[in-house]
């Protein structure tokens, strides 16, 4: 490359044109992933926007000028492609929720890594650090900091090393507020106090302080409200690369961040609406955790439990003509998916329809169901969602109720005691017959008892879903 | 116009942007919606790509290859994840069965 060329390739409107290229390309492809047929090619394209500003990145002026930090960079991108690489080929798509919720902590644990040697940097030149730089980099550190630790104890819960119930000490709402208030308090020493050497123990103490804010915000949350916390987490650290992005005046970064951090909050606020109650709530304690009060409408399931056998239920469903399947998280423990599909193929054999009931907040992250029998090939207009398959419900003859529990459960309709009254629910209970598949009489992660059981048009399938629906699949072909 | 000015134009534009853009996603799609956002915001690895030649000293080194370490796993992770889940509607689209072969390692570095 002649002299010219090189000094091209390094100036700031050559880069600056390719960051707005690669935004651009980025915005586009989000746009693709709004339907299923551009989705592939929208994430592709995004993908490729990120590759243009990263190169970018790479061409200014500065980034190479010491040889150790050539080095270094290869060091960083080779490490993070040997570990993210396998990690997303292997996982199971059981298991995408905690990959998510890793993933994305990783990226905000970045920006506050960033916002950490940003501090540092700053300290040894304060003429030339604004204080706005300051500003949004103890916004990314306090953020990006919450986002790491919150989107590890997620992860824990999700992988079934800590667990799933809301872990409360006592009166602890009031201790998360006292964080906050530590954290807000440190932050503004570090603004009004800019210019002394002892702030990069101020910086360590917000660090240390957000991380344990992180912990408290997620470690009460329950599984059953895992999607809102998943993706409040992804916005949150979308806002901290934003504010990084200003802070080092970088276009991309702000742009992008910005777009992640709206769209978080979007899903994060439909998600909390499918379940009836407000963000703040979900973030000041899940189901369970306060309200242990045996519910109100216990009184009234004095009725009993019927459980049935795999061949009984062959028969109900050879005699149906319309079913409609209702999965939940269990399906997704139990890796039921493929089973269930085998299901789907031996009723559509015999002329029977089939269904699936998706519950918005059904599983451990939005959309969970839909990804999971996707999947196991189940076609994607057999997917119906809740408004669209509660008017089927009194037409349907059987509805198998798969690993699911709070999203069927009709005390949520009837039971104004209920923690879970006003949360839109499948209604389940007004089809003809429900078969509900459930390793034991355990209580969902919700902790709440469900009248539907009790119901006398219900009987219960005990044991794995998988053995089950394999077993009922059997009978069937027996037939 | 003062710089920060206009990164704060582009911060609040940008913000109607994907309140836009996001807000047309179907339910079903909200998983790889997700998982693919979560790839965007590995865009963070930019600023530790820009610092690295100022870092001065041991810790700062460190501390900026764990952080480009992150953002590369968050990228790479997010984008073919998201490419993995998508590929399977879009077989189920077509009603034709491509298997796992199409989850190409087309992402980026």
């Amino acid at each position: 490359m002649s002299v010219a060329g090189s000094i091209f390739l390094q100036s700031v409107n050559f880069i600056d044109a390719a960051y707005i290229v690669a935004f651009a390309l980025m915005i586009y492809g989000m746009m693709g992933l709004t339907g299923p047929r551009t989705a592939v090619r929208g994430n592709r394209i995004a993908a490729f926007g990120m590759a243009i500003a990263v190169a970018a990145t790479l061409l200014r002026h500065g980034v190479f000028s010491t040889t150790s930090s050539i080095w270094l960079i290869i060091l960083g991108l080779v490490i993070g492609t040997v570990i993210g690489v396998p990690a997303a080929r292997k996982v199971k798509m059981t298991a995408m929720p905690q990959m998510v919720a890793i993933f994305n902590g990783v990226g905000g644990g970045a920006v506050a890594l960033i916002s950490w040697v940003e501090f540092r940097h700053g300290f040894s030149d304060t003429a030339s650090w604004p204080l706005r730089v300051e500003i949004f980099e103890l916004f990314g550190a306090i953020i990006g900091s919450i986002s790491f630790w919150g989107s590890l104890v997620a992860y824990g819960k999700l992988q079934a090393i800590l667990p799933g119930r809301p872990i409360k000490l006592p009166g602890l709402s009031q201790t998360v507020l006292n964080f906050l208030l530590a954290v807000v308090a440190i932050a503004a020493a570090v603004v009004i106090g800019f210019g002394t050497h002892s702030q990069v123990l101020f910086v360590l103490g917000i660090l240390v302080a957000a991380a344990i804010l992180g912990l408290m915000l997620v470690l009460p949350i329950g599984g059953a409200d895992m999607p809102v916390v998943i993706s409040m987490l992804n916005a949150c650290t979308g806002l901290s690369a934003a504010a990084a992005g200003v802070a080092l005046s970088n276009p991309v970064m702000i742009v992008a961040g910005m777009i992640v951090g709206a769209s978080g909050t979007i899903l994060t606020g439909l998600m909390a609406k499918a379940m009836n109650r407000s963000v703040p709530s979900i973030i000041a304690g899940g189901f369970g955790g306060t309200v242990a009060t045996p519910t109100g409408g216990g009184a009234e399931h004095s009725g009993t439990v019927r459980s049935t056998s795999a061949q009984d239920v062959a028969i109900q469903l050879n005699y149906a003509q319309q079913v409609v399947v209702a999965p939940g998280y269990g399906m997704a423990v139990a890796q039921a998916q493929h089973a269930v599909r085998e299901l789907e193929i031996e009723l559509e054999k015999r002329g029977i329809t089939v269904e699936f009931a998706i519950h918005p907040v059904a599983g451990r992250m939005p959309g969970h169901m839909n990804v999971l029998l996707a999947e196991a090939d189940v076609p994607y207009d057999a997917l119906k969602e809740m408004d669209d398959i509660n008017p089927e419900f009194p037409r349907t003859d059987v509805t198998l109720v798969i690993g699911a529990n709070d999203v069927t459960n009709p005390a949520a309709k009837d039971d104004p005691g209920s923690p879970i009254y006003g949360m839109p629910i499948l209604e389940v209970d007004k089809s003809a017959a429900v078969v509900v598949l459930k390793r034991s009489m355990a209580s969902g992660f919700a902790g709440i008892d469900n009248p539907l059981f009790y119901n006398e048009k219900t009987t219960m399938l005990f044991g794995d879903a998988k053995a089950s629906v394999n077993e009922v699949v059997s009978e069937l072909k027996a037939l | 116009m003062d710089s920060l000015v206009i990164d704060l134009a582009v911060l609040v534009l940008a913000g109607f942007v994907g309140y836009t853009v996001i807000s047309k996603v179907p339910n079903t799609l909200h998983t790889p919606l997700m998982s693919g956002t979560n790839a965007i915001h590995g865009i963070v690895v930019l600023g530790g790509l820009m610092l690295m030649s100022e870092a001065h000293g041991v810790l700062a080194q460190i501390l900026l290859v764990v952080a480009v370490a992150f953002g590369t796993i968050n990228v790479v992770g997010g984008f073919l994840v998201t490419d993995r889940m998508l590929d399977m509607f879009k077989s189920k689209d077509r009603g034709s069965k491509r298997g796992s072969a199409g989850a190409n390692a087309e992402g980026e570095k």
